[in-house]
Formats: C-alpha cells, structure tokens, sequence
C-alpha cells in the first residue's frame, strides 16, 4: 500500500529517466536528505559523529568505489586499501608541501592521484581476470605498504613513521567540531553518491556491466575493453582516493601504513559482498554492517546491563558478528540491497500478496 | 535509493544517542572521578596486554577498597577493547569521552599519537607510562602528553650506554629488530644519532605486524651478524624473535628486548632456550614482595574481586607496569586535589597535577612500592620525570638484574626531543608554552 505505484504515469522520456522514478522514492530520499544534514547535527551526540556516522561514511565513499570496480565491472580487487593510502598520503603531501592549497582541491588531487596509479594497476586486467586479477592487485596492497613505510620522503621525513594531518581548514575557517566534519563528509559522500549512480546508469556504466557479464560478447558489439576495464579502475581509484584522504584527514587526524593495510581491502570487499554487487545503496547497507555492527555488538551487554569482561564481549562480539555474515550470505547471497529490494517488490503488492 | 542508509542511521544514532545521554547523567550524579581503561584483551597482543590491564585496573579497585577512593572521592573506571588497533581505541577514546574523563592511557603508541591532538582540544591528560612520543617529554610544546618514567628515546640510550660500557661501539654492528609500528620506529631517530656519535652501524629489520613471520629478519641477522640485537617487539612477536635467535644460533646474551620485550609472556613461551635473554627495566622488574602486592592480595585477591585469573600474576613485570600507571595516575588525581580541593577535580586540574608531580623515594615506599619506582620530578619542561633503568636477565625461570644503574644521558637526548617537538609545534602551528612563566 504504501509503495502502490498506480496512478503514477511517466509521460515524458524525462520524468521516466530521473534518479528516482517512483514517487515514494523521490520523497523518501528528500527526508533523509533533509533529516541527515538539517536534524541529525542538532541530535546527534560528538561521539555518535566522531566514532561512528563519520567513519561509516568515508568507508561509504570507499565501498562505492570499489563496488563500481567489482560489481559493476567485475574486475575483482584487493587493492582498495592501496588506492586509499594513495590517496591520504597524495593529500598529505599535498597539504604539508602547498599549505595555501584549498582542502577541497587536495581532496581531488587525492582521487587523481589515486587513479592515476589505479589505471596502472588496473593494466592487467586486460589480461587476466578473476582470482588472477584479485592477486594482481594484491601487489598495489603490498606495494604502497612497503613504499609508504620505508621511502621518507612521503612521510616527511617522520621518526615514527606515523604523520599527522594539518588542521582542515577550508575557505579560511578550520573545521575542529565532530559535527562540522560530519556536515563536510556527507556533502561530499552525497556529491559522489550522485555520480556513481549516474555513472552506472549512464553509457560508461552499461559499458561496463556489459564488460562484467559476458567480456567476449561485449567487444562484438562495440564495447572498448581498454577503455571499459582501465575507467573503471579510474572511477574506482579516484573513490578510494578521496575517501582515503578523508579517511586520514577526517577521521583520524594522524595515521600509519598500517590504517591502509590489506585488513582494509578486505573489510571494503566483505562491505561489497555483504552489501550487495552492483548496487550503490548496497555499498553503504554493507560499510553500515561492517563498520557500526560491531560497535553495536560490542556495547550491547553494556546497555542491557549485562555485566560481562572486557575479553568476553569481544570475543562474543567476533561470534555474533561472524554467524550474521555467514547468516546474511545464506538468506541472501546478493547482499542486503536485494534484501531491500525483495522488501520493496513485497510492499508494492501489499496487502494482497500474489 | 539511499534512503535505508539514512534510516538505519538515525536508528542506530536515536540508540545510541539515547544510550550515552543516560550513562552520561550517571556518572555526572555520581561524584565520582572516571577513568577509562583502553586495553587490548584479545588478539595477538593479548598475553602482555592482559596483566597490564589487570594490575591497571586492581590498582585502582585498590584504593577504592582500601582507602576509600582518592581522598574520600571514589574511582570509577571501564575498560573498553581496542585489539591495539588505533581506529578501534580512537572509538574508545569517544565513546568514554562522555562520561567526563581526566585522564586517558591509551596503552599503544599509535593511539597516542591519534589522540595527542584530541586530548588537548577536550582538555583529558594523556598518561603514556613508559611508552609514547618521545618528543612528549617536552611539555612545553606537548602540555597534556604525559609521557613518565621514560620514553623510548630514553630506552635506547640505556641501552646503547650499557653495552658501550662492555667495550668501543666503534665499528661494530647493533641490529633493531622492530615491530613495524609507530611503537617500533619511535627509537630509531635516537638510536641512528647514537650511530653517529659512537660510530657503529646501525642495522634496521622491520618486523611486520604481528610478528610471527620473522624467518627473512633472522636470516639478516645471521648474515649480519650483529654484536648486538635491540628488540623492540610486542606480544606473540617477543616470543618469536627468541625462538628464531635459536634458530639461528644467535647469543642471547647479546639480545637486548626494550620493556614491553622483556616480561614473562615473551620468555616463557622459549623454555630454557630464553637463558640469558636481557631486557632494560624500567626501574621494575618482577618483584612481588612489596607491601603494595601484600595489598592487592589482603584486599582484592582474599575477597575475591581481583581481576586477574589468580593471585599469582600480581608482582609479574607487566601486572607491575600497569600497576605503577595506573598508580602515577592517581597521584596527580591527588595533587591535583592538593591545590583544587578535594573534589572531583578536571582534566585540567590532573593535568596541572601531572606537571607538578614530585615523588621521592620516601613516598614510593610509603605508597607500598618499595624501590619499584625510581624517585620523579615533573616540570613544564620535563614532563618525562625520570629516566633511569636497569638491565635485567631472563635465567629461565626468573628475572634477575645482571646491572647497575643507568640514567639516560638527558645532554644527547634533550636537544633531539626539543628538536622534534619544535618540528611538531610548527607543523601543527602550537605556541609553545614559556616554562619560565608556568607556576
């Protein structure tokens, strides 16, 4: 009842290509919209901001990225941590060694950047696919590790190894309050989220999902590999990029190598799978599961007042957290936005289910 | 089709918030002063990092029980899980931010340096007992780091005095072996200045987290062949490194672990074959006599409120460690107090308590530590305090001090610390403060 499309006609090719066709759609996405930058900063608590909404958006930004890569174009990776160090250090540099630079220009210089070594890495796959590609790109991972932690000159010359941000200052005013970094995230995950969709639904993206689904078919009927595989590392590179300066920027102010390591690409590829291929929302209903789940779990016994050590409620935190994904991926192996979209179909015929 | 996302959002944000406004309100009623306890009681560091959280949190269940709380004020505290991960203890840091905190020790190098900014701008002391930046010590550019009873810097050049003691560095060969982390590179500014000074070589072998794949490092050292090897490794890494040293036929007499190498956990797991292994200690190794032991065994242990799974790892060198933090804490609670009133006092006023701390060696001992703890003076300038140690040496069965006395030669290390911390403040854009004006 509540998602009954009749009596929305589309009779335009216009209205029947927006964003959002359906009419719910549309209104439901303006609330959020609205909610998320005019009423969350007022209720929302620096903690819930700092350690959870901000981080759970960047990584967002990340899944996005790499969701174009592997489930649009069905270039397996492993390298998304290696695109993100790219970027944090790219915009570090940048910072550290043009401070008069706007932040906002360091952050694409950061997606340049990025996929300028993305497209690099991405070479192979003109080769080679699949578990070979997802070890190919294993080696950006490994790459970056090593040439962020041992070559000084990206660091500044750190004793530690470790560097730290300079303070955000964008158009003249620094950003120090958890909800201001909250506003600045989400205008530029919201910014990117509309072009990933458009990208996808546009003539690159069906370039590369004709790429994903059958590659041989796809050169018959016109479609460039080259140019299909390396924009698509691009576009994926440059997301990663960006989100990997905000990553360091943002959120943690001060990093190692380490924050970028291969545990990275894969929780942004578990995001993906749990998520849902082929889906943007997909990306954020996983960066959601992997990112806040756990935090959820881990202070659950605390609300419920359920004394228990510190060990154990991480330990049960892993349990739990492990038997949901092996549960998700059996209900649902095409990830939670097909859950959303099952969910839809269902409510669209309610109540009279056929 | 984002709107699921901003839905599942303002769930988990109404939840949370909801959470956190309520436990918020209790500790503001209960006139307590909080301490949070980040520790890491899983993963791979788990073994070292379970009875420094144990003797942490006895220490402070100790004075609550014995005498009351600090001046009639009692402690509250709650641990919470980092895994050693910076982003999971930055998530602590906030999420225990609420309950008003005074002072934090985040028990990880690379913690501290996320947090070094945060705890300035919330105004929460940062207690980095034995660990840290180095160039915290100089608290005039560093006002909330608190790095005490020694920094890495310091470590290194015990080291580094001890074994020239045994004859010329010249030409000779001295190997780091370090855990690939902030905390494993802190020493190695000190100690490639120390190259310069002594003229020896200076090899590095970066070990990468979390250690147990050492096979290429050790093949290094038994090509090398260094005179001596320096560990700065942690948890299941310690372990390792010994059993690969006899592996490769390495003398671990010759090995040389910074604190956190040299404990029980990374011994043991070696048997006999760890004979002969050094460690510098931080003016502690793992006595267990002193009335403060007597203490926690009277008080928790007999009643059955200790933390730890028995009460024979109270007086172990790392339940020690997290002892005596937990124990520096308390006491610049208490001075603190001295000048605001027995209160519960700010971060501000701990940190003021932090700086002006003066323990002597009457008051360790009337504090129930022996001589545990060498005597400490904080200042604006030095917020290090101390920096004294000895070597001590693994017989397979206990520690033993195998040295005297060795005070870290503040003429070489001062000019570096200051050197750094300069850098930092112009990085970050810090006046720093004029120690001569600060009372």
């Amino acid at each position: 009842m509540i998602y009954r499309e009749a009596g929305q006609f589309k009779t335009t090719y216009a209205s029947d290509q927006q964003l959002f066709p359906i009419l719910q759609d549309r209104v439901f996405v303006i609330g959020f919209l609205v909610f998320a930058f005019g009423v969350m900063p007022y209720i929302g608590s620096k903690y819930l901001f700092s350690a959870i909404l901000i981080p759970f958006l960047i990584l967002s930004l990340a899944a996005v990225g790499l969701n174009i890569l592997v489930g649009y174009c069905g270039q397996v990776s492993l390298g998304t941590g290696a695109f993100m160090s790219i970027g944090a250090y790219t915009a570090y540099n940048f910072a550290v060694r043009m401070p008069d630079l706007n932040l906002l220009i360091v952050f694409v210089l950061a997606g340049v950047f990025a996929a300028i070594v993305g497209v690099l890495f991405g070479i192979p796959s003109l080769r080679i696919k699949g578990f070979y590609l997802a070890v190919a790109t294993l080696a950006a991972q490994f790459f970056t590790d090593w040439l962020f932690a041992r070559v000084k000159w990206f660091t500044n010359d750190s004793a530690s190894g470790s560097v730290a941000a300079p303070p955000l200052t964008i158009f003249g005013s620094t950003i120090t309050e958890p909800v201001e970094k909250y506003l600045l995230v989400l205008a530029i995950v919201c910014v990117f989220a509309l072009v990933a969709r458009n990208l996808t639904r546009g003539a690159i993206g069906r370039s590369w999902m004709a790429t994903r689904d059958m590659d041989v078919a796809a050169e018959v009927i016109g479609i460039r590999p080259l140019r299909a595989k390396l924009s698509a590392f691009a576009v994926s590179s440059f997301f990663a990029g960006v989100a990997g300066a905000l990553w360091a920027f943002v959120n943690l102010g001060s990093w190692e190598p380490l924050a970028f390591d291969v545990n990275r690409s894969f929780q942004l590829l578990f995001m993906v799978i749990i998520g849902g291929l082929g889906s943007i929302l997909g990306s954020f209903l996983g960066a959601a599961f992997i990112v806040i789940l756990p935090l959820v779990l881990n202070q659950l016994p605390t609300w419920l007042g359920i004394p228990l050590s510190t060990a154990m409620i991480s330990h049960i935190e892993f349990m739990v957290f492990g038997a949901l994904i092996v549960f998700f991926l059996i209900v649902e192996p095409h990830g939670l936005a097909r859950l959303w979209a099952i969910g839809k179909e269902k409510l669209r015929l309610w109540p009279f289910p056929h | 089709m984002t709107h699921t996302l901003k839905k599942q959002c303002a769930v988990v944000a109404l939840a949370v918030a909801a959470a956190f406004g309520a436990a918020q309100d209790v500790a503001a009623q209960s006139g307590e002063i909080f301490m949070p306890v980040l520790v890491y009681r899983t993963g791979a560091y788990a073994p070292n990092g379970i009875p420094w959280a144990d003797g942490y949190v006895d220490y402070i269940k100790l004075v609550n029980e014995r005498d009351g709380g600090v001046n009639g004020i009692k402690l509250s505290f709650e641990e919470c899980e980092t895994g050693y991960a910076t982003d999971r203890g930055v998530e602590c840091y906030e999420r225990l931010k609420s309950k008003k905190p005074v002072l934090v020790n985040p028990l990880s190098t690379g913690i501290t340096y996320a947090l070094t900014e945060k705890v300035a701008a919330d105004k929460i002391a940062l207690f980095t007992t034995g660990y840290g930046r180095a160039d915290s010590a100089d608290g005039s550019v560093f006002a909330w780091n608190f790095p005490l009873l020694g920094t890495y810097w310091s470590a290194a050049d015990m080291l580094v005095q001890h074994v020239a003691k045994k004859g010329s560095l010249k030409g000779k060969k001295i190997a780091l072996v370090y855990h690939d982390s902030p905390y494993g590179k802190e020493p190695i500014r000190l100690l490639e200045e120390h190259a310069k000074k002594h003229g020896f070589e200076f090899i590095k072998l970066p070990v990468t987290h979390p250690g147990v794949e050492q096979k290429a490092t050790w093949l290094q050292v038994r090509q090398q062949r260094p005179d001596y090897v320096f560990l700065w490794g942690w948890g299941v890494m310690n372990s390792t490194s010994i059993k690969e040293a006899i592996a490769v036929s390495y003398p671990r007499l010759q090995m040389y672990g910074v604190w956190w190498s040299s404990a029980e956990p990374d011994v043991l797991p070696a048997e006999a074959a760890g004979k002969g292994y050094n460690g510098i200690a931080l003016g502690h190794s793992d006595e267990r006599d002193f009335p403060i032991h007597k203490d926690m065994v009277k008080f928790l242990y007999e009643k059955g409120k200790g933390t730890a799974k028995s009460k024979d790892e109270v007086g172990s060198v790392l339940y020690n460690r997290g002892m005596i933090s937990a124990m520096l804490s308390v006491e610049a609670i208490k001075k603190a107090q001295e000048k605001h009133g027995k209160r519960v006092v700010t971060g501000e006023e701990v940190r003021w308590g932090a700086e002006n701390l003066n323990i002597d060696a009457a008051k360790v001992k009337a504090l129930g530590f022996g001589d545990m703890v060498q005597p400490l003076k904080t200042s604006c300038r030095d917020h290090e305090g101390v920096r004294r140690g000895r070597i001590h040496t693994w017989d397979g069965k206990d520690w033993s001090y195998t040295s005297d006395w060795i005070e870290a030669d503040d003429k070489f290390l001062r000019p570096l610390v200051e050197a750094s911390a300069k850098a930092y403040a112009a990085e970050k854009k810090i006046t720093p403060r004029d120690c001569s004006k600060e009372k």
